[in-house]
């Protein structure tokens, strides 16, 4: 192929942080007027490849080629001198000024030595309606929404900044289906225009309606670039999560059966409850001895659900029953109460507490539901806290150790044990096996395992499938924020990513 | 835990960096202000520049363990020494509410009576300050304003609202019952530090032989995985701040007994930096997390024995605070990681080739 076409080409790149290969050999090009979708799970090495091109970090191998000619990015000032702008999910623009200031800010018009307004805001004025939109330039910028305020960020890049390459990172995660169609709209324009656009998110249905091509990034490494008409959905979904269809069809499978004489009582009860912005209203039963496996892509809605069920946020829709008891005030307290508890998703900013020592950590939770003043006294710490260690082998000298010094998958289990501690009768596991080795996640799968005998109603929530559908007794599959599927245990894996791909 | 070196585990304690600090200054003393350690007998009681330091610096002290605990919670309370100023004029005005009014005769304002029983004067000083705390701790737990911001609020305004209670007017006391907390000894030692004393066990039993230590230690260290669970970081704030309050009120009426008088413009001035100060020379990261409320007390003493130091060597009091500023960065330097790696370094070379020659 004559390389006229590509405005931003990048070979080889390679990026290693401390103990961690971020990316490894990977190539990307973008051509003229197109817009190419970046696709792939957390840790895939998408962010760390945008850095990159940005100016952010600095690659340790491999070259970047822009419009023909060897460039090193220095620095995200540098990047945008050189005609690569980005607009990141969260806009940082000033909501306080005006439209035509954000736009023109740094380049304003002067005349005799003062700002020339009448000139800013016709020009402002000309910039945005370049594509498509009409808004009143004069207006402070917060006045508008988000999809609005978006608008005017790639405006200020495409004219101030005058780029070639626009990068869009996860741009349409705070937009409702309008604002997002509006969006696609001007991503269309620009295209036309000869704009190449890189283009991230987490909606497969938005990569099928705008991308011409799509590369696949896994584990820091690349999976390769297809032309999106020709590669289905669950393909795509295969290739991210990393597997061929053939090898997931012969995957042996290790399903837990379920067991027929074991006697499970409906437990807990969620009808319709959502929260607008955040989930749809899902219906959802757990039971006892029983693990319900959660999958679904990133982002589409498993943490929340989670967060739902266990009060981090208030429903504003819909009952949730336990033990046919309703819950009307949401909170982690009341939920520790009601008998459940959360492993939270991200370890470090929600479960652990990382300069206190692990047996802190562990009654953490046991002495919130104590309260104040029935403190338990340090011998009865140290021997829940030893306990739980033996229990559930975490690696430590002592119990005064601190948290934050337990390696990823130790510091899993004193949050697994800071919920056992309270003995709860349904345990919601946010991908308990994230960042951890091999061997801890066997571990854990198993204890999840062990739980549900005795008794529990598990919640296994990981967007490592094979990992659900060897642990889960049950699959409910999410999508966009919304229920999309509920599967038996001994469904297969293939169903699941069609489900979860929303294959039509 | 048993196999590290005694020499280390000493010197990683809490309390190893105040003391070597407050020895320092005491070995300065002994060096270049003798007498300073000189212990009297006057009048059935104990004095000397000792006792001034305990006496002195008690309210210090008693600030100093309520900014600890809403330190430690990752916060701070800018506005303790308004606190202390409103605290002191509610016990003033009760004494006398007559005080202030231009019609009434100054032989009845300079009698030596009050119309108010104690226990209420005492109680009116100690609400006083309590709400006042309960007020940051709302607006810093509920209204979620960042806690510089939200005490900033009152230690401005609470300066106004101790002028308001006194009408504007520096009020003297002449009521000598309460001069008993700023002046009084018990057993020749100040009624002040028994005040102290009172006040750290209570803080103690309640921070250690309750869970409110831990939540509080929690919330400092990382406050979202304490709510995640199931702990009301709001409550724990909100009780952080109320009894920096509390200490505030207390602070409050040991000094306006002391000086006999509260003038709502300069009681407490500056108390609340001197309290920051203090903690943070006990340890208590400013961040948040793990406190003592007892290396905060000796904090507290190290800033007044310095502060005596400098009056018995005859540094002018308008050069104090040029002396206090040498402390402070003194303090600081030490406390940085870099003073840390590079003692750490010299102190276990030292410790190796005192390994080699056994």
């Amino acid at each position: 192929m004559t390389d006229t076409q590509t405005i931003l080409s990048a070979k080889g790149i390679g990026k290693s942080f401390p103990g961690v290969n971020a990316l490894e050999d990977v190539d990307f090009s973008l051509r003229r007027g197109e817009v190419h979708a970046l696709m792939g799970e957390n840790g895939a090495g998408k962010s760390t490849l945008i850095k990159i091109l940005t100016g952010v970090e600095h690659p340790d191998q491999g070259s970047i080629e822009l419009d023909g000619k060897f460039v090193q990015v220095h620095s995200p000032q540098h990047s945008q001198e050189l005609g690569i702008s980005t607009v990141y999910q969260e806009v940082n623009l000033c909501t306080n000024i005006s439209v035509a200031e954000n736009i023109m800010l740094g380049h304003e018009p002067h005349r005799f030595g003062s700002v020339d307004w009448t000139k800013m805001n016709s020009l402002a004025n000309q910039a945005i309606k370049r594509l498509g939109i009409d808004v009143d330039v004069t207006q402070p910028l917060g006045n508008y929404s988000v999809a609005i305020q978006q608008m005017v960020a790639i405006t200020r890049s495409l004219e101030i900044l005058s780029a070639k390459v626009l990068i869009l990172d996860e741009p349409t995660s705070s937009l409702d289906i309008q604002e997002t169609q509006l969006l696609f709209e001007v991503m269309r324009k620009l295209k036309s225009e000869g704009i190449g656009i890189i283009f991230i998110t987490h909606f497969l249905d938005q990569v099928y309606q705008v991308a011409d091509r799509i590369t696949v990034l896994r584990n820091g490494k690349l999976v390769g670039t297809f032309e999106t008409a020709s590669l289905p959905r669950v393909e795509l979904v295969a290739k991210m999560l990393g597997r061929s269809l053939t090898e997931l069809n012969a995957m042996s499978k290790l399903k837990i059966r379920a067991d027929q004489s074991q006697d499970r009582k409906p437990l807990l009860e969620a009808k319709g409850l959502g929260l607008k912005g955040y989930l749809e209203p899902i219906d959802l039963e757990l039971r006892t001895h029983e693990v319900v496996g959660i999958a679904g892509l990133l982002g589409s809605g498993r943490t929340e659900l989670a967060g739902l069920i266990f009060g981090i946020e208030s429903p504003d829709s819909g009952t949730l029953t336990i033990n046919g008891a309703q819950v009307n005030r949401f909170s982690p307290l009341e939920s520790l109460k009601h008998g459940i508890a959360l492993c939270p998703g991200d370890r470090k900013a929600e479960g652990i507490v990382g300069d206190l020592t692990i047996r802190e950590n562990i009654i953490l939770a046991l002495q919130a539901r104590y309260g104040w003043f029935k403190y338990l006294n340090m011998q009865k710490q140290y021997e829940i806290s030893e306990k739980y260690i033996r229990l559930l082998g975490i690696a430590t000298p002592s119990a005064d150790q601190l948290v934050k010094n337990l390696s990823g998958g130790n510091q899993q289990k004193v949050i697994l044990a800071r919920w056992l501690a309270t003995n709860p009768q349904v345990l919601i596991l946010d991908e308990p096996t994230r960042g951890i080795d091999v061997g801890a996640k066997a571990e854990i799968q198993k204890l999840v395992l062990d739980l549900a005998e005795e008794g529990k109603s598990c919640v296994f929530i990981s967007s490592e499938l094979e990992e659900v559908l060897r642990t889960s007794h049950r699959i409910v599959v999410l999508r966009d924020h919304k229920k999309a599927a509920e599967y038996a245990g001994d469904v297969d894996d293939q169903t699941i990513m069609q489900t979860m791909a929303g294959n039509l | 835990m048993r196999n590290i070196p005694l020499l280390k585990r000493i010197r990683e304690n809490r309390l190893f960096w105040p003391i070597v600090a407050l020895a320092l200054i005491f070995i300065f003393d002994a060096i270049f202000a003798p007498g300073f350690f000189k212990i009297g007998i006057l009048e059935g009681h104990l004095y000397g520049n000792l006792i001034d330091v305990l006496n002195d610096g008690a309210p210090l002290m008693l600030v100093a363990m309520g900014m600890t605990l809403v330190i430690a919670t990752g916060g701070v309370d800018l506005s303790v020494g308004a606190v202390i100023a409103i605290s002191a004029a509610m016990g003033a005005v009760l004494i006398n509410p007559a005080l202030g009014n231009k019609l009434i005769s100054n032989d009845i304002l300079t009698k030596d009576v009050t119309n108010t029983p104690m226990w209420l004067i005492i109680l009116a000083d100690l609400a006083a300050g309590t709400l006042c705390g309960l007020w940051n701790g709302f607006l810093v737990s509920r209204a979620r304003i960042q806690p510089m911001v939200a005490t900033l609020i009152l230690m401005v305004g609470g300066r106004g609202i101790a002028q308001l209670i006194t009408n504007g007017q520096i009020m003297t006391i002449y009521y000598t019952p309460y001069f008993f907390f700023g002046n009084g000894f018990i057993l020749g030692l100040p009624v002040s530090i028994y005040m102290v004393a009172i006040v750290f066990v209570l803080a103690w039993i309640l921070v250690r032989k309750t869970s409110i230590g831990l939540f509080i230690e929690s919330v400092g260290v990382n406050a979202k995985s304490t709510h995640y669970s199931g702990i009301s970081e709001q409550n724990v704030k909100l009780f952080a701040y109320t009894f920096c309050g509390f200490c505030g009120a207390i602070a409050g009426l040991i000094l306006s007994s002391y000086v006999h008088s509260c003038d709502g413009n300069n009681i407490g001035l500056y108390y609340e930096l001197d309290a920051i100060l203090a903690v943070v020379i006990g340890g208590t990261l400013m961040a948040g997390g793990r406190f003592s409320l007892f290396a905060s007390i000796v904090g507290a003493l190290i800033i007044w024995t310095f502060t005596l130091t400098m009056y018995t060597i005859g540094v002018p009091a308008n050069a104090l605070y040029a002396g206090k500023a040498l402390l402070v960065l003194v303090v600081i330097l030490l406390y940085s990681e870099q003073a840390r790696v590079l003692l750490n370094k010299l102190f276990e070379r030292k410790g190796s080739k005192h390994g080699t020659a056994n």
